[in-house]
C-alpha cells in the first residue's frame, strides 16, 4: 500500500507547490519536470533495450510544431491528441525501418532523423507555405503548463513501472541483455522493440506540445535544437537509465547545475558542461544509483 | 589596475552582481541605490554571433557611458548608477523565458533589456507584457510589428519588416533602371530561412511592379558553403543586377566567389553581414559599390562619434545596421527615465509618445514602431553609407554600376 501512497502524496505536494514559489521558481520547476519527462520517456525504450537514441528532439520538436500549425484551428485538447497521433505514426514508420540497425548505426540514424525532420519542415514551409516561423498564441498559464507536464511525467514513470512487471518488460530486458538469446526464447524482437519505441516517442512528442506555448514563436532551428537530445541522454545515464526513478534523479540535479552555470558563468558554461559529461561517462557509466548499490554491496561484504 | 580594460571591469561587475554578492556600485559618486538593469542574451549557441556583434557590445558601451557620466538622471535631478545582471540564454527560447522570469520575479530588476533576434524577442514579449516592462526590440525584423504592438502595448519594434527592406531595394534599383544604367533583368537568390523567405516573398511582386524581370530566382539551404554554381548561373542569366537575400556566411561566401570568378554585375547586393565591420576584409579590401541591408548616415557627427567610442571600447567599429539602432534605443530609455522616472507604465507611455535626441537623429515612434529607418546602404570610399530611402536626410546617391572588383 505504501508503495502506491508515497508517490501519490509526493505528486500532490508537487502539484500544490506553484502556489508557494515565484514565477522564476515555477519556470525552474517546469524545466526540471520537462527534463524528468524526457529522460524517463527516453529510458522507457533505451534504458531497457540499450539502444541509444538521439532522436529525442525529432519528436519533441514535432510536438511543438504540431501545436504551432494547429493552435488556431483546433481546440487545445484535440491539438494534443493530433500531436500524439503524429508522434506515434512517425515512430511507427521510423521503428519499422530502423530497429534492425544495431549499435552505432542506430545512434547515427536517430541523430540524422532530427536533422531530416527539420529539413523536411523547412523545405515544406519554404516551397509550399512560403513562410518560416509560426506563432503560438495560446492562453495557457505557466501553472497550466507545469501541471500538464507533471501529469505527463507521472504517467511516464507509472507506465514504466507497469511495463516492468508485464511480459513486455521482461522481454525488453532480455532484448537488452542479448538479442540472440531473446530471439531463441521465442520473443518477437521487432514487435517488442517497436511497442516500446512508439510509447516512448508519443510521450516525447506530447512533452514538446505541452511546453511549446511558452515559446510563442516557433521555427525549425529553434525547436530542433540537438542539445535537447544530448542533455536527455546524459541525464538518463547519470541517474541510471534502467532504473525506474534513475532518469528523474539524473535530470533534476543536472538541470539545476546547468541553470546555475548559465547564470554565474555565462561565457564558460559550455566548458563546464563538457567536463561534466566526461566525468559522468568515466566515473559513473552505469549511473549514480548503480554506483550507490555497488558501494552498499562493498560495505556489506566488508561487514561480513 | 590601470592595465585593466573597461570591458573587463564591466564583466566583473556583471559577474559579481549575478552571483548574488551585494556590490555597492560607484560608491564614490552616487549615494543613491543603483538602478538594476537585467538582460538575457545569447553568449553561447547559434545566436551568439549576432548578439556578440550587435547587442552585447552596445549594452556594455551604454552602461559604461552612463556610469562614467555619473549614472542615470532621475526626474528630481539626482543620479543613480546602473548595476547589470546578465544571463546567458544559450540561444534557447526555453532558457530565455526562464531567465526573464528570473530577472523579473527573483532579481526584481528595475528594467529589462531585450534579447537579440526576431524569434527571441517574440518569445520574450508575453513576459515583458505580463511583468509590465517596456520592451525596446531593436534587433527584430518582422512584418507583423503593427499586430504585435496592438497585442503587447509596451512592446516597441524598431527594425522594420522584410517587406520594407525588399521594397526599399526595389526603389533604389528602379531609379537606376529609369536612368538607363541597368537593364530590367534581375538575378535573385535567397536563403531558406526566416529573413530570406520574408524578403524574397515581398521582393517578387515589388520587382515585377517596378518593371523588372526575375530571370533567375533560386533558394539555397542554410549552411550552403559552395556558391560557384549559383553565381555562374546568375552570371549567365544576363541580368545586370545580382541580389542575394542572405545571412552572413552566405553574404561572405558569395562575395569571395564573385571575386574569384570575376563576376562583376552592375549591382551586387547581399543581405545580413554586408554592413558588418569585417566586410571590407572579406571583400579583400574592395567593398566599394557593394550594397547591403541597413546603412547609417556616415557623415553625421553623432554617428562618427558613436563609431569612435564603439571602436575604442569594443576594439572594432559597430555594424552599420542594427548597432546604431540598438544604441539609440538605449538613449531613448535613458531620456525617458530622466523625464518620468522608473515607473514602468509612465516609462512605456513616454517611449510611445515622446521625442528623443539620439545618435540616429531625432526619434519619435509611430504606433510603437520606429519607421524612420534606412533600408539600403552601399560601401563608398571604405564606409557603409545609407542610400535608401533616397529622400531621407543624409542619404547619398548610389554608385551604379559598381566598380569592378
Amino acid at each position: 500500500m505504501t508503495r502506491l501512497l508515497l508517490p501519490l502524496a509526493g505528486l500532490v505536494v508537487l502539484a500544490a507547490l506553484p502556489g508557494f514559489v515565484s514565477e522564476y521558481g515555477l519556470g525552474l520547476m517546469i524545466g526540471a519536470v520537462t527534463y524528468v519527462t524526457l529522460a524517463s520517456a527516453w529510458a522507457l525504450f533505451s534504458g531497457y533495450t540499450r539502444y541509444i537514441s538521439l532522436a529525442t528532439v525529432a519528436f519533441y520538436g514535432t510536438g511543438a510544431y504540431v501545436v504551432a500549425v494547429l493552435n488556431e484551428v483546433l481546440p487545445y485538447p484535440l491539438v494534443l491528441l493530433v500531436a500524439a497521433l503524429i508522434g506515434g505514426a512517425m515512430a511507427l514508420v521510423v521503428g519499422l525501418s530502423t530497429l534492425r540497425l544495431a549499435g552505432v548505426y542506430f545512434v547515427i540514424f536517430t541523430f540524422g532523423l532530427s536533422e531530416l525532420v527539420r529539413q523536411l519542415i523547412t523545405w515544406y514551409e519554404v516551397n509550399v507555405t512560403g513562410t518560416l516561423g509560426r506563432y503560438i498564441f495560446l492562453d495557457i498559464s505557466a501553472r497550466g503548463i507545469y501541471w500538464q507536464m507533471l501529469a505527463l511525467a507521472a504517467v511516464t514513470i507509472g507506465l514504466t513501472a507497469w511495463i516492468h512487471r508485464r511480459p513486455l518488460g521482461l522481454a525488453l530486458r532480455v532484448v537488452g541483455d542479448d538479442e540472440t538469446v531473446a530471439a531463441h526464447s521465442g520473443i518477437n524482437l521487432a514487435r517488442t522493440k517497436l511497442i516500446a519505441f512508439v510509447l516512448s516517442s508519443v510521450i516525447l512528442t506530447l512533452a514538446g506540445a505541452i511546453v511549446s506555448p511558452r515559446w510563442v514563436y516557433v521555427e525549425p532551428s529553434i525547436v530542433f535544437n540537438p542539445t535537447v537530445s544530448f542533455l536527455t541522454v546524459i541525464m538518463a545515464l547519470l541517474g541510471g537509465a534502467n532504473r525506474l526513478v534513475g532518469p528523474a534523479l539524473g535530470a533534476v540535479p543536472l538541470f539545476l547545475t546547468f541553470e546555475w552555470l548559465s547564470a554565474n558563468f555565462p561565457d564558460t558554461y559550455s566548458i563546464f558542461m563538457g567536463l561534466l559529461f566526461i566525468g559522468v561517462v568515466f566515473a559513473l557509466p552505469e549511473g549514480v544509483l548503480a554506483g550507490v548499490d555497488r558501494l552498499r554491496a562493498r560495505k556489506l561484504r566488508a561487514a561480513a | 589596475m590601470t592595465r585593466m580594460t573597461r570591458r573587463g571591469a564591466l564583466r566583473i561587475l556583471a559577474l559579481t552582481a549575478s552571483s548574488g554578492l551585494a556590490l555597492a556600485a560607484g560608491t564614490a559618486t552616487a549615494q543613491e541605490d543603483p538602478v538594476t538593469i537585467g538582460y538575457a542574451v545569447a553568449r553561447t549557441g547559434a545566436n551568439a554571433t549576432g548578439a556578440g556583434i550587435t547587442t552585447i557590445p552596445n549594452y556594455e558601451l551604454w552602461v559604461r557611458d552612463v556610469n562614467e557620466a555619473g549614472g542615470l538622471t532621475m526626474p528630481d535631478g539626482s543620479q543613480r548608477m546602473i548595476e547589470v545582471i546578465e544571463y546567458d540564454d544559450r540561444s534557447s527560447n526555453e532558457d530565455l523565458v526562464r531567465a526573464i522570469e528570473r530577472l523579473a520575479s527573483q532579481d526584481e530588476v528595475d528594467l529589462i533589456l531585450p534579447p537579440w533576434g526576431t524569434g527571441s524577442n517574440l518569445a520574450a514579449a508575453p513576459l515583458f507584457a505580463r511583468f509590465g516592462y517596456p520592451q525596446l526590440a531593436a534587433t527584430s525584423v518582422t512584418d507583423m510589428a503593427p499586430q504585435f504592438a496592438d497585442r503587447w502595448d509596451r512592446s516597441f519594434w524598431m527594425l522594420g519588416g522584410g517587406h520594407d527592406y525588399a521594397s526599399g531595394l526595389v526603389d533604389v534599383l528602379k531609379g537606376a533602371l529609369d536612368a538607363g544604367t541597368i537593364n530590367n533583368q534581375v538575378a535573385v537568390v535567397s536563403v531558406a530561412d526566416g529573413f530570406g523567405i520574408d524578403l524574397i516573398k515581398a521582393a517578387r511582386p515589388a520587382f515585377e511592379e517596378a518593371g523588372f524581370e526575375l530571370v533567375y530566382d533560386e533558394t539555397y539551404p542554410l549552411g550552403t558553403s559552395d556558391f560557384a554554381a549559383i553565381l555562374s548561373e546568375a552570371q549567365s542569366s544576363g541580368a545586370d543586377s545580382f541580389v542575394a537575400f542572405s545571412y552572413p556566411p552566405g553574404s561572405f561566401g558569395m562575395t569571395k566567389t564573385a571575386q574569384s570568378m570575376g563576376y562583376n554585375p552592375a549591382v551586387f547586393y547581399v543581405g545580413v553581414g554586408g554592413a558588418f565591420p569585417v566586410y571590407p576584409d572579406i571583400a579583400n579590401g574592395q567593398p566599394d559599390g557593394v550594397m547591403a541591408v541597413g546603412g547609417v548616415n556616415a557623415d553625421s557627427p553623432e554617428i562618427q562619434d558613436y563609431f569612435e567610442r564603439h571602436t575604442e571600447f569594443v576594439g572594432q567599429p559597430p555594424d552599420s545596421w542594427a548597432s546604431a539602432i540598438t544604441y539609440a534605443s538605449l538613449e531613448m530609455l535613458e531620456q525617458a527615465i530622466e523625464r518620468v522616472g522608473l515607473d514602468k507604465e509612465a516609462l512605456s507611455e513616454e517611449l510611445a509618445s515622446g521625442t528623443f535626441d539620439t545618435i540616429i537623429g531625432e526619434v519619435q515612434l509611430e504606433n510603437n514602431q520606429l519607421r524612420d529607418l534606412w533600408w539600403v546602404g552601399q560601401w563608398q570610399d571604405g564606409a557603409f553609407r545609407a542610400v535608401g530611402p533616397a529622400d531621407k536626410d543624409g542619404a547619398v546617391a548610389p554608385v551604379i554600376p559598381k566598380p569592378d572588383w
